[in-house]
This record gives C-alpha cells, structure tokens and sequence, in this order.
C-alpha cells in the first residue's frame, strides 16, 4: 500500500496522457500525422475537434447494453414497485375520506406527542386538500403514496450506508462524490432515462424520489453518528462494549435527532421531486399544475400549487414533531432538578 | 503488595507515520524539535511506571503533558507506537479485539473528566452499563446498580437522566457505574476537574473513604497538585510527554526532581502534607536537651495539626504510634526544616 501510494500522481498521470491519447486516435477529425501537429499550430487557436473524450458513445453504448442484458432486473423492480404501490394506492383511495382524515390526525397527535397546536394544524391542512378541489384528495393520496415508497426505500438503504461511513473513513472518502454527483446532476438527467428502464408511471418517480432525496438522510446519519460526544463513545468502550452494543445501545439513539432531522429533509427533498415527476407522467397533484399551466390557467396551476405546500407541511409537521420529541428524548434538558 | 499494572518504556506518536519518527525521538529529540521537523506530536516519551496493587498511583501534570493519553493505554483506548504495557502480568498489547473486551469488562473501570455519561438512560441504566454489556440478568443489574447508587448517595435520583443533575451528582454517577463491575482497578481521567472545588473536595473524601474499604487499585489523573497529595500513595509527574519524577508526596515536595517539579510544588502548604513520622528523628540519634513540657502526637499527625499547640508552649514534641510506643523527637531544628522551601537540588534557601 505504502508504495502504491508513491506513485499515485504518476498512475493519475498516465491515465490522463491515455485519455487524451484515445481521443486522438478515434477522433474522426484528427490530422492526417501526429507531426503536422508540430508544424501546423493552428490547433492552438479554437479548440480542435480531434481533442474530444468520447464518453457520449461509450455511455450510449452501456445503457443499451444496461436495457438489453439487465432490463429483466429493472423489470423485476419495476414489477415489485409496481406492486406495492398499486396496493398502498387502492387501499387508501378506498378507504372513505372521514377515515383517512382522522387517521393522519391520530398520527400527527400521537408524533407530536399529543401537542394540540401541531394536531390542530395537520387536521386544517388535510381538510383544506379535499376542500380546495375535490378532485385533489385521490391524486394527493396518490403522491402521499409515491413519496412514502420512496422514503421507505430511502430510509431502508441510506440509513446502513450512513453508519457504514461513520464507522469508515475510506467508504466516506469513496461515498461523498457519489453523493455530490446525486445531488447536483440535473433531475432530468436521470428522470428520461428511468423511464426508458422503469416505463411510465410511478416507478420512474420512486427511483427519481430514491436518487434525489437520499444524500441528505445519509450525510445526516453519518454526521450524526460523528457528532457523537467522544467521551461518551470512549465510556462504552473502555467498560467493554464490543461494535454491536456500541452501535445499537449508544451511537444510534443519539444520532436519532439527526437522523430525525435527515428523515425530514428526506419528505421534504421526495414531494418535491414528485412533483417535477408529474412532467414524465406520474400521476399524483403535480399533474394539477401541468395541466393549469399547459393551459395558460394560472388559477388551477396556483390551487394545485397550494395543495402541494399544504402537503408539505403535514408532512413537515409530523416528522419534523417527532424529531423533536426524539431530541427531548435523548437529551432531557426539560427540567433540572436540585439537590435536597 | 505486588506490581499491578506494569507501563514500560511506551511512546506513543500522533501523526501520519508514527513508526518512522520513533527512532528520533528513541534517541532523545525534544517535543519541539520532532515537531518542528516531521509535524508529528509526541504524546508519551520512554515513560516507565510501576503500579502496586491497592494502592492509589496519581499520575500529574499539566494539559498537554500526555497524562490522558498514559491512562488510555492501560486499558488500551490508545495503542501505544513501542512500548509494553501489562496488567496483572498479562501483556495488554497481545490481545485480540474479543479478549480484549473481556479484559475492559472484568479487570477496570474507567471515570471520565467530563463524566461521559450516556444521556438517553437513567442514572440506574447508566450505573448498569458495565454489567448490561456483560450481559448480566436484569433484575441482578438492578441490584448491584442500587448498591452503587446508594454507595455514592444518590438515592432518589435513579430515575433521572444525567442533564438533570448538577455536576458534582453527574460524576458520583460515573464513580458509581466504575464501582458497579467491581474491577481491581479503577482508571480515573481528571474525574473531579470539571467539579467546582467545594465538590472537589468533597468527592475527594468519598473517594479516600471509598478506597479505604474497597483497596482497589487506582490510577488517578490530575493537573492539581493538592489533589494529588491528598489522594497519591505514589505521584508521577509528567512534562511534555516524559516522566520526570515518580515518588511519594513526600518525596516530590521535599526533592523535586528538577525546576519543573521544584516550580509546581513551590506553593504547597507543607504543614498540610508532611506527616510527623517523616520528619522526626529516632530516640538514639536525639541529642538535643529534653524540654521539661512533652507533647504526644501520632506517627501519622500532619504538621498543621500539632504546630498550634507548639507555638503556644515550648515543649519536645515525642512521636508515638497508636499503641503509645516512643518512635522518636522532633525539635524546633526539624520543624524549621520541614517547612522551608528548599531548591530543587535540596539546598535550604536562606
């Protein structure tokens, strides 16, 4: 490892000299000889055509080898997705909308730790979804849906790759641009081609919602589990706790307000990319506003506009609310008591 | 009394490559120079200690002397870069990870200067820890929890979380979850540091009574020096990551070692610390003449406890031991000795 690590530079070196160099001989443009280089500096001017790395054919090339060889993978997720979503769906749309109603207030009541303020505000909130269109309240439990699967998804694979970069510099090291990539490629650049692996739908959005909204939760559980107080860590270990109890009995419940916080930032991060889903035709309340502004109505797009904040902001409220609670829980700087 | 816990010649090296700057600093390069030259922190420097089973090994010095980074390889929270650390004869540094951690649950316990407490369990959950990861039964962690909670008087407050009490009970918490695995050796990081010196003081007390009953061994890390006399059987000062002196408080307060030693214990009430066996002379070397008036005091009186009455009368000033047997004298020559700051060579300052 030791001297691998000499040579690094010189490894970095080489393949850019190899980049540039299989450039030159596949590029269609190049000079007839590497020599009318040296005596023709005209290249030195604009840009020359021949210095062009060919990554759009190599990528086109991979994602149809990705569509045709592993398409029966996607399919099969596609199908699973499918599934679940389709029954969460039904059952929900089902249900008589009184019942639903009252069972996010419970929720949001019981989250909040009975807090009537929050429960008060949550029950408007679901009201007001119905009441501003009749026809919000199946697409908002369609997008409700959507971004549940999603965060699920999210909190199923982002929460073990956080710990795993807690507990290890090199998969932190390897993660981070993985994630900065994630978070900054533009959303269409994944949104067009899910739909050629997943096809039209909710699938596309859950992946979309999944890319998207991921990194957040797991910088925040990393973080988290890094923020741990040191000392507290070392307690566990110098009484001879091994990686499991420390891990389960210390790291991860007082990361849990940070986790809390990563898990809000996922909802948040999840409605608002299903609502850009819409443009690739997942139905749900973002389809609303296309639809108004596709039709010059900017009173529909607006009304569907305000039933997405006002979603977000049950969705806000209750997890935001429980975090709370889990940050009370862990610290218990409510009341100090005194010595007798 | 046999060695407890053996440290020989350890360095420890903070930095990107600790093996390679070893051999310098093995050949006696000071902290600033290995700094200077390789960017590497010398934490320990060739520290060598013995500590004896019982007793209470106070290990002083001021922060950055590498005081916490020494108790850290005793259970070895730290791995040292050379150097052999054994405890009760087992070679520490030859453990495997899962002998290891049977080794942090049975043989030490560990008090933190911040108290390290964990802040989502109770006091009880917390006393409990070291016997939870044991994997004892509930109702016998109970148990033992309560004892120890009771031990260190905080009953009453077992149900509460750590942020709710003040600083002194937090740490009577983290001595009680030390006591509750009940290890041979307690290892305790600036325990009473963080305390206001009103609760120092007192839990330095509980402390010494503790050990009293309990004669555990105990490796205690501080930067004050009262609180090292009060509590050390042996000191060993630490500066800039090596040992300077090692000896009882006697010793360090009557021969410092160096002007570093010489410049800490410069302002210490020696009538406080130095016992009348220390400084008495036997009856067979006692020529001075026998003052009509005697005073009796015990072998293990310290000096501010009898000096009053001797102001006040002149009197000869007999040693005894607890069953009343002469063991020698002390005159005003020895008192006046005792009590005058001395050079770091020994010299009496004039």
């Amino acid at each position: 490892m030791e001297k691998y690590k000499k040579y690094i530079n010189l490894i970095y070196l080489a393949i850019f000299v190899g980049m540039v160099v299989m450039a030159y001989t596949t590029s269609k443009y190049r000079p007839e000889s590497v020599f009318v280089l040296f005596t023709d500096l005209s290249w030195l001017g604009d840009w020359p055509k021949w210095l062009d790395f060919p990554l759009m054919p190599f990528l086109n090339k991979w994602f149809d080898i990705l569509i045709v060889k592993y398409g029966i993978m996607f399919e099969g997720i596609n199908f699973f997705l499918l599934g679940i979503y389709g029954q969460m769906k039904n059952f929900l749309v089902g249900l008589p909308w009184p019942i639903v109603m009252i069972s996010v207030i419970l929720l949001a009541y019981f989250a909040s730790g009975k807090q009537m303020g929050t429960t008060i505000m949550v029950g408007f909130c679901v009201f007001f979804l119905g009441f501003l269109s009749p026809r919000y309240w199946d697409k908002c439990i369609m997008t409700t849906t959507i971004v549940v699967i999603g965060m699920l998804l999210c909190l199923v694979i982002g929460i073990p790759i956080g710990i795993a970069m807690a507990r290890n510099k090199k998969v932190r090291n390897a993660l981070l641009p993985i994630l900065d990539l994630m978070q900054t490629i533009p959303s269409f650049c994944y949104l067009i081609p899910g739909i050629l692996l997943f096809g039209l739908g909710a699938v596309p959005a859950i992946v979309a919602i999944f890319v998207y909204a991921v990194p957040p939760l797991i910088r925040l559980t990393d973080l988290g589990i890094r923020l741990v107080d040191k000392e507290v860590i070392e307690a566990a270990e110098a009484f001879g706790a091994n990686k499991k109890q420390k891990l389960w009995g210390v790291q991860l419940p007082l990361a849990l307000p940070n986790i809390m916080q990563g898990i809000n930032q996922c909802t948040m991060m999840s409605l608002a990319m299903v609502v850009i889903a819409s443009m690739i035709g997942t139905r749900g309340i973002g389809d609303e506003v296309l639809l108004g502004l596709q039709q010059l109505n900017v009173g529909m797009a607006t009304e569907a506009g305000i039933a997405i904040v006002l979603l977000a902001i049950i969705f806000d409220r209750i997890t935001q609310s429980y975090g709370e609670r889990m940050q009370e829980r862990v610290h218990h700087t409510k009341e100090k008591v005194k010595l007798k | 009394m046999s060695t407890k816990i053996e440290i020989k010649n350890v360095y420890k090296i903070f930095g990107e490559n600790p093996a390679k700057v070893l051999p310098m600093v093995q050949e006696g390069a000071t902290k600033e120079e290995v700094l200077e030259q390789t960017g590497h922190t010398v934490g320990l420097d060739n520290v060598s200690i013995n500590v004896q089973e019982g007793e209470t090994f106070v290990c002083m010095g001021l922060s950055g002397s590498g005081k916490s980074t020494l108790i850290r390889h005793i259970n070895r929270l730290i791995d040292p870069t050379a150097g052999e650390v054994s405890v009760e004869g087992t070679n520490v540094m030859q453990l495997d990870q899962k002998s290891l951690i049977e080794f942090r649950r049975h043989k030490m316990s560990m008090v933190f200067q911040r108290f390290g407490l964990f802040p989502h369990k109770t006091v009880i959950q917390n006393v409990g820890y070291g016997l939870e990861v044991q994997g004892k039964e509930k109702n016998e962690i109970e148990k033992v929890a309560m004892e120890k909670i009771d031990a260190v008087g905080l009953i009453g407050f077992e149900h509460m979380y750590p942020n709710q009490l003040s600083g002194g009970m937090q740490q009577r918490v983290g001595l009680a979850r030390a006591l509750a695995t009940n290890t041979d050796i307690m290892l305790m990081d600036e325990a009473f540091s963080a305390l206001d010196p009103l609760i120092r003081s007192d839990m330095q007390k509980q402390l010494i009574d503790l050990q009293a009953e309990l004669k555990k061994t105990i490796v205690f890390i501080t930067h004050d020096l009262d609180e090292s006399l009060r509590l050390g059987d042996h000191i060993g000062i630490l500066n800039g990551g090596r040992l300077v002196q090692v000896g009882t408080p006697i010793e360090i307060i009557m021969k410092p070692a160096d002007d570093y030693v010489a410049a800490f214990v410069k302002d210490v009430n020696r009538a406080k610390v130095i016992k009348a066996k220390i400084i008495m002379v036997s009856p067979q070397k006692f020529k001075g003449t026998k003052n009509s008036n005697t005073i009796k005091v015990n072998e293990d009186a310290f000096l501010d406890e009898f000096l009053p009455k001797v102001c006040l009368t002149p009197a000869t000033i007999e040693v005894v031991d607890k069953s009343g047997n002469l063991k020698g004298y002390i005159t005003d020559k020895e008192l006046s000795k005792a009590l005058t700051k001395t050079h770091s060579n020994g010299v009496v300052k004039s």
